[in-house]
């Protein structure tokens, strides 16, 4: 047991990341909205982290707060202008934001510029991501039966009935991108300490899109779905690495079979809908 | 200065329009985006390297690699879409398909070509420097951009005037009515999907040329532009693609020139994020493709 966990710790812990980060997205996609800043809201959690930690000397759990806290404020500036948007409108005008945020970081010099930022402490050990990640099931679990969750499954399935019964759609809109603005904050900021070393290329569209694969694969309704769909797709590399290159030949057509076969997501598999 | 940078513009914007089209005519019709479009896009550019490298005339590699990319299209829409499209998946489900396949068909050129950047064998045009003015570019250029404003010409004729486009412009209004009224549903799908096709593999070959590099990546570096091509012109708007295209590339060659290359992504994307907010459904609206 421990000598299977020296040898994978460091894809136990990516896995547990990938978790947080598809929760993160999942918040959104629970209320219907394809908002997909999410690689932004991570890096400004990950660089606040980072420099809070190597320039400040910030204990762990400040620098996690910190740039869960930025990375939420930042979500809740983009949801002003975006408010209009839906569907796939939402979906590229919070790529593009991504991307302006990725440049950004990639230009300035108090981030490291594009050869990155290091000097990270390296503290996120195992215990802190999956306590990270506890924390922040058990708020799902809590909540799982709460007005504010209901509201959200409105605002999904039809966003004008929601309205009409009286669900402020613009409040939770506004909530949903903020509550995954911060978990993905407090993924980055683990991330960051986690690695020693981050550079803004960590942060660009591959991310984003790679955290959407994670919740549809897992059902975009279900956070525990999202949860085993970062599982499953953060461990399918490691296990075809002996494929060498024709790996991502079978990555991709893993993916591609489960949503033929599962397009409502693993988690659709042992629910009856 | 500034007229070379808006040739330069012009030059870079009909490549970025004529990728574009790609999606938009798919979003049209389908209304989802296919992400597998970008690695069609870079797979053509291979294929045309690989004939002209052989022997075959640029023009023809071109044609051929056009073809192979059609065919291609075809392939991603029978196996990323439509299976989903008889079980009525909606639109989020198909996306993360087409992801699938892209990734196959990268993995597949990555395996054959490996990582290192190719180029095309040197065509003489590309030493023919012509002048305007003040403005300075090569005979290839020209060639280029005269390719793609044809092939953009030639789309417009086919949409407008003959059967297939009509047939296609119907399945975009409404596709139950379209197949009350007797069209071939598949067929269309089928065929819309060979033209987007066949001109994001056209941008692919060109952009290689424009760049004198073939990578495997070259397909994600376009991709992002492609979608805010769409956007700034209007989701499923031919007319908005092209017009789209011509304002993303005016945007990059003139924040190169004035405000510096590493800005050139941010500020397009800015523009794009700008037009959003104040015209959510872009410069020619939602739907155009019916009347296109």
């Amino acid at each position: 047991m421990l000598t299977f966990y020296a040898q994978h710790s460091k894809l136990i812990d990516q896995i547990g990341i990938n978790a947080l980060l598809a929760l993160s997205l999942s918040v959104s996609l629970q209320a219907g909205q394809l908002a997909l800043a999410q690689a932004a809201f991570m890096a400004v959690g990950a660089y606040t982290a980072a420099f809070l930690g190597a320039k400040a000397g910030w204990p762990l759990i400040g620098c996690a707060l910190a740039g869960a806290a930025l990375a939420a404020l930042v979500a809740a500036l983009l949801s002003f202008p975006i408010r209009r948007l839906r569907g796939v409108f939402l979906a590229i005008a919070t790529i593009g934001f991504g991307e302006i945020i990725r440049i950004i970081i990639n230009n300035l010099s108090i981030t490291g510029g594009a050869e990155g930022f290091s000097g990270i402490p390296n503290d996120a050990d195992t215990r802190w991501i999956y306590g990270s990640l506890a924390v922040v099931g058990a708020v799902f679990f809590l909540l799982r039966d709460s007005r504010f969750t209901l509201a959200m499954s409105l605002t999904r399935e039809d966003e004008q009935a929601a309205r009409g019964v009286g669900v402020d759609t613009a409040a939770v809109r506004l909530w949903t991108l903020v509550a995954g603005g911060a978990i993905a904050g407090l993924a980055g900021a683990l991330y960051a300490h986690n690695n020693f070393f981050v550079q803004p290329g960590d942060f660009a569209f591959g991310r984003a899109e790679q955290i959407l694969v994670y919740c549809v694969i897992g059902g975009t309704t279900s956070p525990i779905g999202a949860m085993l769909g970062a599982a499953l797709l953060s461990l399918l590399p490691e296990i075809f690495r002996f494929l060498q290159d024709y790996r991502d030949i079978v990555n991709g057509g893993i993916l591609l079979l489960v949503v033929l076969f599962a397009p409502r997501g693993i988690s659709s598999l042992w629910r009856r809908a | 200065m500034l007229s070379q940078q808006i040739a330069n513009g012009l030059f870079l914007g009909a490549v970025y329009a004529l990728f574009a089209i790609g999606y938009t005519l798919v979003f049209g019709v389908l209304d989802i985006l296919n992400l597998a479009h970008a690695a069609v896009f870079m797979a053509a550019a291979f294929v045309a390297l690989v004939l002209n490298a052989a022997g075959v005339p640029l023009l023809a590699a071109l044609l051929l690699a056009m073809f192979f990319a059609g065919m291609l299209g075809i392939l991603v829409d029978r196996v990323a879409f439509a299976p989903l499209r008889r079980r009525n998946a909606g639109t989020l489900v198909p996306l993360i398909s087409s992801i699938g396949v892209a990734i196959i068909i990268e993995a597949t050129v990555r395996g054959v070509f490996g990582i290192d950047e190719r180029h095309f064998p040197r065509t003489p045009a590309a030493s023919v420097a012509l002048h305007a003015g003040s403005i300075t570019f090569t005979a290839l250029d020209v060639a280029i951009f005269a390719t793609a404003l044809v092939l953009m010409a030639v789309l417009a004729y086919v949409m407008r005037a003959t059967a297939l486009g009509r047939n296609i412009r119907a399945v975009a209004e409404d596709r139950v009515a379209a197949a009350l009224l007797g069209i071939d549903l598949e067929r269309t799908i089928a065929l819309t999907f060979f033209i987007a096709s066949a001109l994001g593999g056209a941008a692919g070959v060109l952009v290689g040329l424009q760049y004198d590099s073939v990578t495997t990546s070259m397909g994600s570096r376009i991709e992002l532009r492609g979608l805010a091509v769409i956007i700034l012109g209007g989701m499923g708007s031919i007319t908005g693609a092209v017009i789209g295209g011509f304002i993303l590339g005016a945007v990059e060659t003139l924040s190169i020139a004035y405000v510096g290359s590493q800005w050139r992504d941010a500020l397009a994307f800015g523009v794009m994020f700008l037009i959003l907010i104040l015209r959510p459904t872009g410069i020619l609206g939602k739907r155009a493709l019916r009347s296109a």
